[in-house]
């Protein structure tokens, strides 16, 4: 069988996942990254979903903003590359 | 009716439709799931016998119907979710679905900008969605729709699409296999594919582009390339190539 | 628990010898990564093994200069999917270690791309780890941790970590990726330790 580059999808993808965190929704949320400083979209996010969890990556940088986990005792999610998130204007 | 924790909530199949030799669109009942805007999508979560869980998210192709889930589902190789949905889901079955879901992939029926849709095969899913909404709503906004599939048996609703009413011109691009006579020989997405009087980055339409991550970013550039505002365009990717 | 699916997960493959609680067989081998698959070069390729009194590093030509092992091993991912009887080769990882000294009980796994993963030094020891290289039969695919990753296959996989490049020892335990978000500091299958 050949092995397949693992491809990302999108921020679109966390909508589910992080309806705890927001009233409104997690798509449209605006993130700036920590390492370049690019301020954009929780959709234009690239997204590495997997099952162990997944890695929102900064469209810009790659570098790790959002890293959500299904633990059993209830949706982890962590923003160790997220200097801040809005919600936007 | 209330939802189980973190939002789902219990879901019925309650018809299927064969769409292609490797898709089929399901219509679920989904009691406290409504208000769906055209482009959102739903996590569908199963659970095996033996407690292990998938969740995967599907566009639905049509909105407007509170309790009803729309979703088209095709088969991805090796796929363990999709596999089943397009092969042994019954009607009947049971499962769970969290949503609507997604503000960014959004349009609204009171927006009167020209709209341009680019689909890359099951891409269309949103797009549908947002075509459907627009007829159903009676909108005067000037709709293309860029349908790009490998052969003519990809592509999904063909007669609906072929009926599609004055105000929305569909145009098909066949990558692999087109039909005999097609003018257009089957090539992967350029340009000139996008390019439409009244589409035009001039008119300043909003774009939708959905499809695999490879067809999006490809289509992407393109636009972005000929003049389109990048704050105008709206991207989903799916995953795959 | 959710609501049962009827059918699904039917179509798994029997097991002819016995799984860890939770996991399934496949035939297949996902590929599950938390980021782009970083492009090394097997000239730029080092692995660095750190101490608290010394670093040393092996080239790529110096690691594939090492004795060298075929290992055969059931691995388990924790997202429940086992293959068994995997063929890889690579070094031990008591060749790798062999005569170093240090005081430290504790690893920390570095990989080119930024993923992190801790396991004891102990685990690394006595035939129970390799850095491999080849999987059945074939230079290890990019995709598949290549050209080199840490095997480690009496625990959950995400411990074996891709494009390992360093190995840290330390004198505490540090979590790694995973284990910093949630995933269990140790990861035994067969105590079925997923999460902690």
């Amino acid at each position: 069988m050949t092995a397949h580059e693992p491809v990302p999808v999108d921020g679109n993808a966390l909508a589910g996942p992080l309806l705890f965190l927001t009233t409104t929704d997690a798509t449209t949320t605006v993130m700036r990254c920590v390492t370049c400083g690019r301020t954009d979209v929780m959709a234009h996010a690239r997204v590495y979903a997997t099952g162990v969890g997944a890695v929102a990556r900064c469209p810009g940088c790659d570098a790790v903003l959002v890293v959500v986990v299904e633990h059993p005792a209830g949706t982890r999610v962590a923003m160790p590359g997220t200097a801040w998130m809005s919600s936007g204007g | 009716m209330t939802a189980g924790s973190s939002g789902w909530h219990a879901a019925t199949v309650v018809g299927t439709q064969r769409l292609t030799e490797t898709a089929r669109a399901i219509t679920l009942s989904a009691p406290g799931v409504g208000g769906a805007l055209p482009g959102q999508h739903i996590d569908l979560r199963l659970t095996a016998p033996d407690g292990y869980q998938a969740v995967r998210s599907y566009s639905l192709v049509a909105t407007g119907v509170d309790e009803r889930v729309d979703i088209g589902v095709d088969r991805v190789p090796d796929g363990e979710v999709s596999g089943y949905l397009v092969d042994d889901l019954q009607v009947g079955d049971q499962m769970e679905v969290r949503g609507p879901l997604g503000g960014y992939f959004v349009w609204h029926s009171d927006d009167v900008a020209p709209v341009l849709l680019v689909a890359g095969g099951s891409g269309l899913a949103p797009l549908l969605a947002i075509l459907r909404s627009r007829v159903a709503a009676g909108s005067a906004a000037p709709f293309r729709l860029v349908y790009s599939v490998r052969t003519p048996g990809d592509v999904w609703y063909p007669d609906e699409l072929e009926a599609a009413p004055p105000g929305v011109e569909v145009a098909l691009l066949y990558t692999r296999d087109a039909p005999p006579g097609w003018p257009r020989p089957p090539h992967r997405i350029t340009a000139h594919d996008l390019v439409a009087d009244g589409f035009s980055p001039a008119d300043r339409p909003d774009v939708f582009v959905c499809g695999s991550t490879g067809f999006v970013e490809g289509a992407a550039a393109l636009l972005t390339g000929m003049g389109h505002d990048p704050a105008r365009i709206k991207t989903e990717r799916f995953g795959g190539a | 628990m959710g609501i049962v699916t009827r059918g699904f997960g039917g179509r798994r493959p029997e097991p002819e010898k016995p799984l860890p609680p939770g996991q399934f067989l496949t035939e297949d081998f996902p590929v599950l990564s938390a980021g782009p698959t970083p492009n090394v070069d097997t000239d730029d390729w080092a692995l660095t093994l750190r101490t608290e009194g010394e670093s040393r590093s092996w080239s790529w030509d110096e690691l594939l200069a090492l004795p060298a092992e075929d290992v055969v091993t059931d691995i388990h991912c924790v997202t429940r999917w086992s293959k068994f009887d995997t063929r890889w080769r690579g070094v031990s990882l008591d060749v790798v270690l062999g005569d170093v000294e240090t005081t430290g009980e504790f690893v920390l796994a570095h990989s080119y791309g930024g993923y992190t993963t801790n396991v004891p030094l102990e685990d690394l020891l006595d035939g129970k780890a390799w850095i491999a290289y080849e999987y059945e039969g074939e230079p290890l695919d990019p995709v598949h941790g290549g050209p080199a990753r840490l095997l480690v296959p009496h625990l959950y996989f995400w411990k074996s970590a891709k494009w390992v490049r360093e190995l840290e020892v330390l004198d505490t335990e540090q979590p790694g990726f995973w284990e910093t978000y949630g995933y269990h500091i140790y990861g035994d299958p067969w105590l079925e330790q997923r999460f902690a």
